[in-house]
Parts: C-alpha cells; sequence; structure tokens
C-alpha cells in the first residue's frame, strides 16, 4: 500500500482521492497517480512508479559490455537510439575507444531522427489526452512510419535497434537510403510540421485548453530537476548539445528553441519547433556525410579500466545521464541512469495541485512521460 | 387503432436498431476515412458484417455487477436510459402527419423526455460505486441541464415562426423559406445545444476518455453497455431529427417536390457532422462548457427569442 495523507480542502470540503492509473486510457503506460480531487480540483498528487520496473540497472552488471547496448534499447523505448548512445559513449570514454569520424556523423544523424520520432509520439499522445479521437495521433503515425522504415532498413529493428557498438556502428547506410531520407525531410517533412502546427496550436480549443495551464517559471523547473524541453519552454536555454557538445552537433548550424511563456501551449511550441530543427540538422548531416570506416576493431571481452565514467546526453526528453563504472572486468561494475523524465514527473507534485483534473493530462502532455525509463 | 399503434412500436423499435448499428458502422468507417485509415474491412462487404460480430460479442459477453455497486439500480440504469430515448422519438413525424403521435405539441414532448436522460445517467453514475462513473455522472447532469435553456430558447424561436409545435405544421411553415435563413443565430445555438445534448465532441466530457476512462457507462459490460449505447444513438438520431425539422426545412427541398427522403438526407448530414466534429475536434474543459453555456449561448438565445419574435410581428409576411 502507498502512504497517502490527505491534505483536505480549504472550508472543511470532503475531498475524493482518485486513482488515475495504472490502468487508465491516458497514463502513457503504467503510470499510477493518486489524486486527491475537491470537486474536480487536484488538491495534492502523487505519482507511484515501478509497475514495469524490469530491474535492468542490475541486469547490466550480469552482462558483458557489449551486450547491455541491447539493454539499454529497452529503458526509454521511445528514445531508444539515444540510450544507446549515451552508454557507447561512456563506455568508449572509460575505455578510451576511439569513434571513426563517420560512425560519429551516423550516430547524430540517428539519434536525431529518433527526437523526431519521439516528439511525434509525444504529439500523438497530448492530442488524445485533450480528447482529439486519434486524427491527429494518425497524421503524426505517417511521418513516424516513414521514418521507422528507414530504422528498419538500417538495423533490421524498428523499435529495438541493438545498433551502436562499441567503438562504432553496426551497419553503413549506403547512399541512395540516405537520399531517400534526405528528400523526405526536405521537403515532404516540413509541410507535416505545418499540418501538425495547425492542428494543435492552430485549433481554437486546444489554445483555449492549454494557454495559461501549468506556467512555471524556469527557476522553480530548475528546483525541481526538470530538464529538455519542458525546461526550454520557460525559457531557460540549457542544451546540452550545444552546452556539452559530443558528436557533431558542434559542425552543424541549428538553433535551441526556447520560448519565454512557459505554459503548456509553450511546451508544445518548442517542442514542434524542435521537430523542424531536428528535421534541418538531418538534412545538413546528410550532406556532410565524410566516407570512411564505421568502426574500429574492439575485443569482444573489452576490460575497461577500473573506474567510472558518467555522461549526459540532450535526450528527447532532457538529460540522460548514464553511469558506468568498470573494476577491471568484462562486465559492468555498476550501471546507473540517470533518467529525465524521472525527475520531470516528480515535479508532478509540485505542478498538479490546483488545476482541474482534464488539466492534468494536458500538464502530463507537456512532460512526455515515458515509463520505461522512470521504471527501469 | 392499437394494431397502428403497434406495428408503429415494432417499426421504431427496428429503427432504433438500424440508426444504432448502421450508425456504429458509418461512424467508424467515415472517422476512419477522416483519419486517412479504412475503417471495419475484413467481414462482409466493407466491413458490414462487423456489426452482427459486435453484436453477438455484446450479447455473449459476462453480464457483470461490481462489487459495492447498488445492484437495484445498476440493473435499472440502461433501462432508465432506453426508455425516456424511445419515448421521444413517438413524435418524430416523417412525413405531413406520419407519425406515431402527431400530436400538437409534439416539439414539448421530445424535450419532455429528453429533460429525463440526466436521470438516467445520474442514477447510472451513481450505482457503480466508481469514482470515475460519478464523475461522468455529475458532469453529464450539469452539462444536459445546462445546455436545455439555450436549447429550448431556439426552439422556442421556431415556434414563433411556425406558430405551432406540431412538427407538421413547423416543417410546413419551412416550405418557402427554410429556418436556417430565417434566423441563422438560432440555428447555431441550437446546433451547439444539441451537440452538447448528445454528449458529442466538443462536449463528449461525460465519457471523456482520458480524462474518467467512460465516464459514467465505465463498468457497464455485455448487452446493458449495448443499451446504453442504444439510448445514445437514439438521442442522436432525435438530435439530428431536431435539427433537420426545426431549422433545414424537413421534408422541403428548394426546387425539388417534397418527400421524406430529404428528411431523411438530412438526418444523415446532421448525424456525420456530429462524426466530423468528433474526428476534428478536441474536447473542450468542463469550466469552459459551463462558462459558454451560461455567459454566451443562453444570453444571446434570449436576444434571438425576442429579436425573433418582434421580426414576427413586424414582417408577418416574411417571417
Amino acid at each position: 500500500m502507498v502512504n497517502f495523507p490527505r491534505q483536505g480542502a480549504a472550508g472543511g470540503t470532503e475531498t475524493m482521492l482518485l486513482n488515475v492509473g495504472p490502468q487508465h486510457p491516458s497514463t502513457h503506460g503504467v503510470l499510477h497517480i493518486m489524486v486527491e480531487l475537491a470537486g474536480e480540483t487536484v488538491v495534492t498528487a502523487k505519482p507511484v512508479i515501478g509497475y514495469l520496473h524490469r530491474g535492468i540497472e542490475k541486469l547490466a552488471e550480469g552482462r558483458t559490455w557489449q551486450q547491455n547496448i541491447a539493454l539499454c534499447d529497452r529503458l526509454d523505448y521511445v528514445a531508444q537510439w539515444s540510450n544507446e548512445w549515451a552508454y557507447v559513449r561512456a563506455v568508449e570514454r572509460l575505455a578510451e575507444i576511439e569513434v571513426p569520424e563517420r560512425a560519429d556523423w551516423l550516430r547524430t544523424l540517428m539519434v536525431e531522427l529518433n527526437r523526431v520520432t519521439s516528439h511525434l509520439i509525444w504529439y500523438a499522445g497530448v492530442t488524445m489526452d485533450i480528447g482529439a479521437l486519434g486524427t491527429p495521433f494518425i497524421y503524426a503515425w505517417v511521418a513516424r512510419e516513414r521514418i521507422f522504415d528507414f530504422f528498419e532498413s538500417v538495423s533490421g529493428g524498428r523499435m529495438m535497434p541493438n545498433w551502436m557498438r562499441l567503438g562504432g556502428v553496426r551497419t553503413d547506410i549506403d547512399a541512395a537510403a540516405l537520399k531517400d531520407m534526405r528528400d523526405f525531410l526536405e521537403h515532404d517533412f516540413p509541410k507535416e510540421v505545418d499540418d501538425y502546427e495547425a492542428l494543435l496550436v492552430g485549433n481554437e480549443i486546444v489554445v483555449s485548453r492549454m494557454k495559461g495551464v501549468g506556467t512555471f517559471s524556469a527557476e522553480q523547473l530548475e528546483e525541481w530537476g526538470v530538464t529538455g524541453p519542458a525546461l526550454r519552454a520557460s525559457g531557460n536555454d540549457r542544451d546540452l548539445r550545444r552546452d556539452d557538445p559530443y558528436g557533431v552537433y558542434d559542425k552543424l548550424d541549428w538553433k535551441v528553441w526556447t520560448d519565454p511563456v512557459g505554459d503548456s501551449l509553450a511546451r508544445c511550441r518548442v517542442r514542434l519547433g524542435e521537430l523542424r530543427e531536428s528535421a534541418k540538422m538531418c538534412v545538413q548531416i546528410i550532406d556532410g556525410m565524410p566516407g570512411g570506416e564505421i568502426s574500429t576493431k574492439v575485443s569482444k571481452a573489452l576490460r575497461p579500466p577500473e573506474g567510472d565514467v558518467m555522461v549526459r546526453t540532450e535526450s528527447p526528453r532532457g538529460e540522460l545521464g548514464i553511469l558506468v563504472a568498470s573494476d577491471g572486468t568484462t562486465k559492468p561494475y555498476r550501471f546507473r541512469v540517470r533518467s529525465p523524465i524521472f525527475y520531470n514527473l516528480s515535479a508532478m507534485v509540485h505542478m498538479l495541485p490546483g488545476h482541474l483534473l482534464a488539466d492534468m493530462l494536458v500538464i502530463f502532455g507537456g512532460i512526455d512521460t515515458s515509463m520505461g525509463e522512470i521504471d527501469r | 387503432m392499437w394494431i397502428r399503434t403497434l406495428l408503429w412500436l415494432i417499426g421504431l423499435l427496428l429503427l432504433i436498431a438500424v440508426v444504432t448499428v448502421i450508425g456504429v458502422w458509418w461512424e467508424r468507417k467515415f472517422i476512419g476515412h477522416l483519419q486517412g485509415r479504412r475503417g471495419p474491412l475484413h467481414h462482409g462487404f466493407h466491413g458490414l458484417l462487423q456489426l452482427p460480430a459486435d453484436m453477438v460479442k455484446m450479447i455473449s459477453k459476462e453480464d457483470i455487477v461490481p462489487s459495492g455497486a447498488d445492484r437495484w439500480l445498476f440493473q435499472l440504469g440502461p433501462i432508465l436510459a432506453v426508455v425516456p430515448a424511445v419515448a421521444a422519438m413517438a413524435a418524430i413525424a416523417f412525413w405531413r402527419g406520419f407519425a406515431l403521435l402527431d400530436m400538437n405539441h409534439g416539439l414539448f414532448y421530445i424535450f419532455a423526455f429528453q429533460t429525463l436522460l440526466p436521470l438516467a445517467f445520474a442514477v447510472i453514475g451513481w450505482s457503480c460505486a466508481s469514482k470515475f462513473t460519478l464523475i461522468g455522472a455529475l458532469r453529464a447532469a450539469a452539462q444536459l441541464i445546462s445546455y436545455e435553456i439555450p436549447m429550448l430558447l431556439t426552439a422556442l424561436g421556431v415556434v414563433v415562426v411556425a406558430g405551432s409545435m406540431r412538427f407538421t405544421d413547423i416543417i410546413n411553415a419551412q416550405s418557402g423559406t427554410w429556418n436556417i435563413v430565417k434566423e441563422p443565430v438560432g440555428f447555431a445555438i441550437f446546433f451547439i445545444a444539441i451537440l452538447a445534448e448528445m454528449n458529442r465532441t466538443p462536449f463528449d466530457l461525460p465519457e471523456a476518455e482520458s480524462e474518467i476512462v467512460a465516464g459514467y457507462q465505465t463498468e457497464y459490460s455485455g448487452m446493458k453497455f449495448g443499451f446504453v449505447q442504444l439510448a445514445e444513438y437514439s438521442v442522436l438520431f432525435t438530435g439530428s431529427y431536431l435539427v433537420s425539422a426545426l431549422f433545414l426545412g424537413g421534408w422541403n427541398m428548394p426546387f425539388l417536390p417534397a418527400s421524406p427522403i430529404w428528411l431523411l438526407l438530412k438526418i444523415v448530414a446532421v448525424m456525420t457532422s456530429t462524426m466530423w466534429f468528433r474526428g476534428t475536434f478536441p474536447r473542450l474543459r468542463v469550466d469552459s462548457v459551463m462558462a459558454l453555456s451560461w455567459k454566451w449561448l443562453i444570453p444571446i438565445a434570449l436576444v434571438n427569442v425576442m429579436a425573433v419574435s418582434a421580426l414576427a410581428l413586424a414582417l408577418p409576411h416574411i417571417y
């Protein structure tokens, strides 16, 4: 049982405890939120996590350094490529493995495409949550499907690529496939984003649902540990791709999307802007892609020197940190994930009170949860 | 005489069954195509046999009564919802004088029975002993009662113009100009209000899936759920009929002879447009739904009634 002390409403009104989830149409997985309602207004909220716990951090200690790449796919199953990259970067830094230039470009490309698909899932989810019966959902699925086909042609898997390797990547991408993707991203995709934008921030009802709902200042969000698009929508332009560059981000011409307002609508605008920006970056990457090797030779029985390394990356949901500690054997001594969504979700305790039950889902949409990474 | 009544009753019940079955199929098909999907496809011609399959499924499902539910009210709920919804259809005139009850207060009769629906939803929501159904029922009651007022006020404008509450008279009065031309404001308010009465998007708060699972019908399974659906589609049909009869000229058509076919086509068109809204609009928030009715629709509807009455007095040859 979860301990849930009720706070009670002003004026001694009796409150109601409502369990939203773990089986509920809009909790995006198995999130469980206990909300105390006075009428339809949230008095207190408490997220209950752990329904999807698979013990990934512990499992990783029993597998070799290479095998763990497949486990990382299963952390945040919406941003698989980002997780892989964070992990291989950590191990490469620990074992001092050099990555060929082309592999870096390929990795950046796939992770940016992954950011697009991840934001498309956010879009599909948030529109469902505010009651649009699946039409924008399917719209988002069209472009996502196109990119997933590309993922499949590259890695053989749509959801679980297992594509990055210590010291490079598993398969190369041929020029024809790259050109196809480039055409799609340059010509078709911006039009699709126009549609998304018109359906979301161009819709009167959506604006009335989102404008001024869940407005938080950058200071508040920083204090709660919120990162990623949710933080950037409050005017803080913290983005690790620029602040702590990795991959080839410093060679690309792009900008960090921010919004000064800090409400739910601003969070939508930032994510829509990132969709466009990521597509632009992918086009630049495909144009600038150098030739050469895609991987260096790394021993299967890799034994990184003793020590630990923490690597931060900008996943679609915020700062994903991965710590790996080695005791000099073929398996990690410790594998630890700093999940951005865990911190974003924790902020719900502060964000939800005072809002209506219907607003709860809008604020959720701004956070873009993915339970796979929180519960691990 | 009683044979006529019996035949009418059988006919109306069949009509409701057909409307529900075809309505569900058409809604899935239409929204599917809106979304770039194709909807039901594999059973029969374009998925038409999906419907018998769904019905068999619904009938053969276990009839669950949740523990803690108020057993009698739980059983009574779907009946309370279906009876007024079906009874309201008795006054529907499909052609001049062709109705089970072609009363001189048919409009009043339909509204009287539709007013009973919030009661049924409240009973359903309360009896389940579930918080989601309770919230849904309270939302349904609040919403239906709030939107009845602008709906009645705008219907009053039509009655003023037609000089009667009998559907035959109301529709015959539109043989020249339709009421949508005479009172466009009234039409807009009536259409919005009837959308809310029918619990259709963007006013589907009582069954807001992402917030309260399925609202007042969350705990119902099997044929009880089927009955609640039946009531909803009957209300949808009656509502579409009201829009067609009161504002869209009923069986009249410009330049063409009057025929019941026009009426049916208009009903289908109105039903389809509600489905179109469902595929397009997100849901309003509960407080803005209430504000829309009480702050905007009711004052405008009041002004509309007075304006229409004044016009009817001032320009009797037009209105």
